[in-house]
């Protein structure tokens, strides 16, 4: 059985009388530890089917099992729970919480878990290590560059050890060595600790770190292709 | 499972943020709070003063006045006309089965001098059950007897006040007084008994026998008048009874026909206390009243500011949804804010509200007492108010869908 599995996946928007369909009959799997990039031009469907993989959002069709369970019937706080134990987020935006230390941006995941206070620090200090950010803890997000917020919010998906990592154009907001850099990240974590990360992006090169390519058209998938032996 | 602490901590920081705004949204709560707690602590102030001084008249006291009262209460020139006599007294005493003690009164002003001092006071002729019916004790010397006043001796009992202006420190026990320039021998002190419900001073005066004021000091049109008839009840539950009786006996004395009001009036000092115990009571109904207003108007303040944090926080609702935060985690977060601002708007107002307290009896005198009641209800309420005003907007917090919560803009 696959890691993630999307069947027939639809999504309609109805803004008043006129109905906007941006996903059509999508259907994808994802084994453990993949790396994949989500391309495809913009207005293509590639946002509205991570929020749907991220369980943010849900389907008008189709299913989507994670990790061999049903998530469509699921209720919100259900889905909540499977955000908060199985997905990291990592947004073009960053999404951090503003005057929120990064130590408690990257303790939050934990508190909706509810881990216990020592244990908590301790996890967020080796995540915010793990992504270079060590000694940076309490700095506030407008204290921090582009780069270095996103790596607090890559810190904060990492942190419930999360199996699987979201990341909606990730260095869109970054320049392009800070990009290599987060990207550099995503591989190191994709490989030592067999993350899956499914990222969606517009460039090539920031696609060429991954090792599939899936490409959207019209809320459809056109293409979908695998590195072979790329990266040995 | 809602980590509370903690979002206590989140609350409090949230609200730190924006100061101003927090402050002038608890201002509702505070003024509400206050005010019920000022006027809460003036009302039963006043209510304690009332009921000691109309108990430092006697207890279980009927007041028998001459003249007569209409029939819609209001007394007609009591007073005025000199219908009662010691005889009434008497007969009051031997005939009125749930009358415990009678004390007639006849008094007037006076000028009494000691020495080079002189002080003008009212001198009261009266029994030696006088002191018994007013629960009057002496702080020095002894209370006058029967003998007394059978033999119209001239001695006195002086008021606290009267010592004070004629004696100063010194004891007057065994020292002359001129009452209208007639000696008289000091022979005790009356105990100090303040004010009274109409503010006269109690102590500021001089007790003799009855008889050497009728017949030495006051000239009557007629022997054995009195002013007032002073009657001590058995009991609180025997006064009614009492009430009639002596109405029966005054009646038949005086002559008075079936037709014909009563030429005296006879005051219950208990319904006194029960009118200004149900004026209390009328007070703390539209303190309550007022108390329901501030608050409800404090709440909506609250719960209008909530309205407006959640749409301006709608992005970090949604980042906290994403991350896993449930309905009530989101819930719990909103509320925490609502009832930590009505909290401490709570706290604000009681402390203002003892503060406001304590200057209006220092400015104007009025006595006040704060009860613990009172600032256990101000805090409960506050703190039910923020609950009550802060559930719908957490509740519409809660309810956010997250992907649109992220993407609001
Ligand atoms: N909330 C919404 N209401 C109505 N239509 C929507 C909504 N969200 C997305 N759409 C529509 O769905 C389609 C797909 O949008 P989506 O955001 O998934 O595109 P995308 O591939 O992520 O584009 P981009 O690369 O610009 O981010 C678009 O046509 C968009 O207009
Ligand atoms: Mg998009």
């Amino acid at each position: 059985m696959a890691f993630i599995e999307a069947r027939d996946i639809s999504k309609t928007y109805s803004l008043g009388d006129v109905e906007v369909s941006a996903l059509m009959d999508v259907s994808l799997t994802i084994e453990k530890g993949e790396f994949v990039s989500i391309m495809g031009p913009s207005g293509s469907g590639k946002s509205t089917f991570m929020n749907i993989l991220g369980c943010l959002d849900k389907p008008t069709g189709g299913k989507y099992l994670l990790d061999g369970t049903d998530v469509s019937g699921m209720d919100r706080d259900r889905l909540a729970e499977i955000r908060n134990r199985k997905i990291g987020f990592v947004f073009q935006g960053f999404n951090l919480l503003p005057r929120t230390s990064a130590l408690e941006n990257v303790e939050l995941p934990m508190f909706y878990k509810g881990v216990a206070a020592n244990e908590r620090k301790e996890r967020a200090l080796k995540a915010l290590e793990m992504v270079g950010l060590a000694g940076r803890q309490s700095h506030f997000p407008n204290q921090l560059s582009g780069g270095q917020q996103q790596r607090v919010a890559i810190a904060r998906a990492l942190v419930n050890d999360a199996p699987i990592i979201l990341a909606d154009e990730p260095t869109g907001n970054l320049d392009t060595r800070t990009s290599q850099e987060i990207m550099g990240l995503f591989v190191r974590l994709n490989a030592d600790s067999a993350i899956t990360i499914i990222l969606v992006t517009h460039e090539p090169d920031i696609a060429a770190f991954s090792r599939r390519w899936v490409r959207f058209m019209d809320g459809r998938i056109i293409k979908d292709e695998e590195a072979a032996q790329r990266h040995g | 499972m809602v980590n509370i602490p903690w979002t206590a901590r989140l609350a409090l920081r949230a609200l730190k943020v924006n100061k101003m705004r927090s402050a002038l949204t608890m201002l509702g709560i505070i003024i509400g709070v206050s005010a019920v707690i000022a006027m809460l602590a003036v009302g039963s102030g006043a209510t304690r003063r009332i009921t000691e001084q109309i108990s430092s008249m006697g207890s279980n006291l009927l007041i028998i006045l001459p003249g007569s009262t209409t029939s819609g209460g209001l007394r007609m020139g009591a007073g005025t006309q000199p219908t009662l006599t010691s005889g009434d007294a008497r007969a009051i005493a031997d005939e009125a089965p749930a009358v415990d003690a009678v004390a007639p009164v006849l008094s007037g002003a006076a000028q009494v001098v000691n020495g080079r001092q002189n002080w003008s006071t009212v001198v009261t002729g009266t029994t030696p059950a006088m002191l018994y019916v007013r629960g009057w004790t002496l702080s020095g010397g002894r209370p006058f007897t029967g003998a007394d006043v059978k033999n119209a001796t001239k001695v006195c009992l002086l008021g606290q006040t009267v010592v004070d202006n004629l004696f100063g420190d010194e004891d007057p026990v065994g020292k002359i007084v001129k009452i209208k320039n007639l000696p008289f021998t000091v022979i005790g002190v009356l105990g100090v008994k303040g004010q009274s419900v109409m503010g006269q001073d109690q102590d500021d005066t001089i007790y003799i026998p009855l008889t050497t004021a009728q017949r030495k000091l006051f000239g009557t049109a007629f022997p054995g008048m009195v002013r007032i008839i002073m009657v001590k009840g058995k009991s609180t539950g025997q006064l009614d009874e009492a009430q009639t009786q002596i109405t029966d006996i005054l009646r038949q004395r005086h002559h008075i026909g079936p037709r014909q009001d009563d030429d005296f009036t006879v005051r219950n000092l208990t319904q006194l206390m029960q009118t200004a115990e149900q004026s209390t009571r009328i007070m703390t109904l539209l303190l309550g009243a007022i108390a329901s207003v501030s608050l409800l108007v404090g709440g909506i303040g609250i719960m209008n500011i909530m309205l407006v944090s959640i749409t301006e926080r709608t992005r970090e609702i949604g980042i906290r949804m994403a991350i896993g935060a449930k309905t009530w985690d989101i819930r719990v977060q909103f509320l925490m804010e609502a009832f930590i601002m009505s909290l401490i708007g709570g706290g604000a107002g009681i402390a203002l509200g003892i503060g406001g307290s304590v200057v209006l009896s220092k400015i104007a005198g009025w006595p006040t007492s704060v009860s613990s009641f009172s600032i256990l209800l101000a805090s409960c309420f506050s703190g039910a108010v923020g609950i009550f005003f802060g559930f719908y907007p957490a509740y519409k917090a809660s309810l956010l869908n997250p992907i649109d919560a992220l993407r609001y803009e």
